[in-house]
């Protein structure tokens, strides 16, 4: 097969290809640097845990409303700040930490979903909510995933410095009076957003992919917030082209196929990645005599 | 129970995690006279004799009830130069981390003789920063700027300069693209200072300055210390190396989380007095040990 055929033509030929191109793009720009701050803040597990504490909100909401964006986006959205905000407050009011606290939180929100999607739907629903369906992306969910990625890289750009301060130095920030807690609570609700955004086209359980993994990957390959947050989208662009091409001629689903091209860079980086990738421990170039 | 000890007793647990923003909004400019115990920090309408003076009152701060700082009263006068010094666990960083506002008084009250948070510097132990964040050493020294450069400023060309110029100070000069994770203590410590160098601050607070650092760097970063003092700054450090606070700190203060001497150095670091400091510490350390009290 030519190029052409091979590239190309899926896209040209299918508007829903093209469709599920663009929310991939579209997540990328937002999700990859979200995802950059949360391997930075050491909160890389808090994402999984939030993509699963939206499941029963989600669930409600197509109960409500059957598959409607609207409800299940907005029930999305209010079951994962309300596990973020619980677990937050425990962790403070309490010798709990913030993971013990969030995992608590979270599994009590995914029992709900589970128990409210098998009580009343079928398991079809089911997997549709865990899993996605890209490729049925329509222009509504579109401009919900468009929107949450303009929100995203907005809001981020606003709260840049302290969140970088705050990671780094979080004394700093406080003793010049800073206040951390409110961009930590702004950063929550943008990565719930994202959860969302991500839910409409992958599924609760694939849509933390396209954060994770570009992210972790990046870190492999750059020394620089920035740096990493360009090279986390560039990550996310690339699986979601190659994840949707691969699903096309493979007849493979999609949301796991974008997710496993971005894992395969992962474990690229994991052992070529420029800094502190594996081959540079353990093939070390000979050093500098100067 | 009066309201200050009640605020104390439900914020004791989770110190340091507290909304730092929420109780500190709007202290600025209230008048002494209307703090209340339990208050972080007072900032008074600040009169010749007490700008950049530390003056604390039966200060009192616990880690789930169990005081790390005792009963402390004194004060820091303006322009002095003072170290801190005492067994681990004394309350030494918890004073530092008191003063500064991170931590809050149980009981007691520190005032402060300055009119803005800008003008208190602070360098934290570097055990609490994560060398590791992907942040170069230029954008760490802009930092120094964060009151007035603010969360989206730009950094102005003279202010440029004056990070060049705290670069230059201290010996960090071509290393500003350099990653922060790829220096040695020493010199992210020298980081450290080129960051309060940038912030030009009246006040500045030392926590453990010469940490595991070289004896080229401990002098290079002395002598920043010297001129500080000469530019008459009011100077706290908590230190370990008694030979050093002997040699350079003119004044001392020497705490086992209760406070055991404060003054010129030469009649604080007598032998009686550090006696007393190491048996005072084998109370805690010896009977039960809280591995919260170290701080």
């Amino acid at each position: 097969m030519d190029p052409y055929g091979l590239l190309i033509e899926p896209f040209l030929a299918y508007s829903f290809m093209r469709r599920a191109l663009v929310a991939c793009l579209a997540l990328s720009l937002g999700c990859g640097p979200i995802g950059v701050f949360l391997v930075l803040r050491r909160m890389s597990l808090m994402g999984d845990a939030m993509s699963h504490a939206i499941l029963p909100g989600a669930a409600l909401g197509f109960l409500l409303a059957g598959f409607s964006l609207w409800a299940m986006s907005a029930g999305g959205l209010v079951a994962g700040l309300t596990v973020a905000v619980l677990a937050g407050v425990v962790s403070r009011a309490t010798t709990l930490k913030e993971d013990a606290s969030l995992a608590g939180f979270y599994l009590i929100s995914l029992a709900i979903g589970v128990l409210i999607v098998s009580k009343k739907g079928s398991n079809v629903d089911l997997l549709h909510v865990l899993f996605g369906t890209i490729l049925a992306v329509d222009n509504a969910s579109l401009i919900l995933v468009a929107s949450i990625a303009t929100i995203t890289l907005i809001v981020l750009a606003l709260i840049y410095r302290p969140l970088i301060v705050e990671c780094f130095d979080p004394g700093f920030l406080r003793a010049v009076g800073g206040g951390g807690s409110a961009y930590h609570i702004a950063f929550l609700v943008l990565v719930v957003l994202n959860l969302v955004s991500g839910f409409q086209a992958l599924g609760t359980l694939m849509a933390v992919g396209l954060m994770m993994l570009p992210a972790a990957a990046a870190r492999l390959w750059a020394t620089e917030v920035w740096t990493l947050s360009l090279i986390a989208i560039a990550i996310g662009f690339a699986s979601g082209i190659a994840g949707l091409l691969v699903s096309y001629h493979f007849n493979l689903p999609s949301g796991p196929a974008i997710v496993l091209i971005a894992g395969l860079q992962y474990l690229v980086s994991v052992f070529v990645g420029s800094r502190g990738g594996l081959m540079k421990q353990y093939f070390p170039q000979p050093h500098y005599h100067n | 129970m009066d309201n200050g000890n009640h605020h104390a007793q439900q914020l004791a647990p989770f110190h340091g995690r507290t909304d730092e923003a929420s109780h500190r909004g709007g202290r600025v400019g209230r008048p002494l006279a209307r703090g209340r115990v339990g208050d972080t920090m007072n900032f008074a309408p600040v009169t010749r004799h007490d700008e950049g003076a530390i003056s604390i009152e039966d200060l009192t701060v616990a880690y789930d009830r169990e005081p790390a700082v005792h009963h402390l009263n004194g004060r820091f006068e303006p322009g002095s130069l003072t170290a801190i010094v005492g067994p681990n666990g004394a309350g030494k960083s918890t004073l530092l981390k008191t003063i500064v506002g991170v931590l809050r008084p149980d009981d007691g009250r520190i005032s402060v003789g300055i009119n803005s948070r800008r003008q208190i510097g602070y360098l934290p132990q570097q055990a609490d920063i994560d060398r590791t964040f992907p942040i170069n050493v230029w954008d760490t020294v802009a930092l120094g700027l964060w009151k007035e450069v603010g969360v989206f400023g730009a950094v102005s060309a003279d202010q440029r300069a004056r990070i060049q110029q705290a670069l230059a100070t201290t010996g960090l000069e071509g290393l500003g693209n350099r990653p922060v994770g790829t220096l040695s203590v020493g010199q992210v410590q020298r980081v450290l200072f080129a960051r309060l160098l940038a912030q030009d601050a009246k006040i500045i607070l030392l926590d453990e300055p010469f940490a595991a650092v070289d004896e080229r760097t401990t002098a290079d970063l002395m002598n920043i210390l010297t001129r500080w003092h000469a530019e008459s700054r009011t100077i706290i450090a908590v230190l370990h190396d008694i030979e050093q606070v002997r040699a350079n700190f003119p004044t001392s203060l020497l705490i086992a989380r209760e406070p055991v001497a404060w003054g010129p150095t030469d009649t604080v670091l007598t032998g009686e007095n550090l006696a007393r400091a190491r048996a005072l510490s084998h109370v805690w350390s010896d009977g039960h040990f809280h591995s919260h009290t170290t701080h």
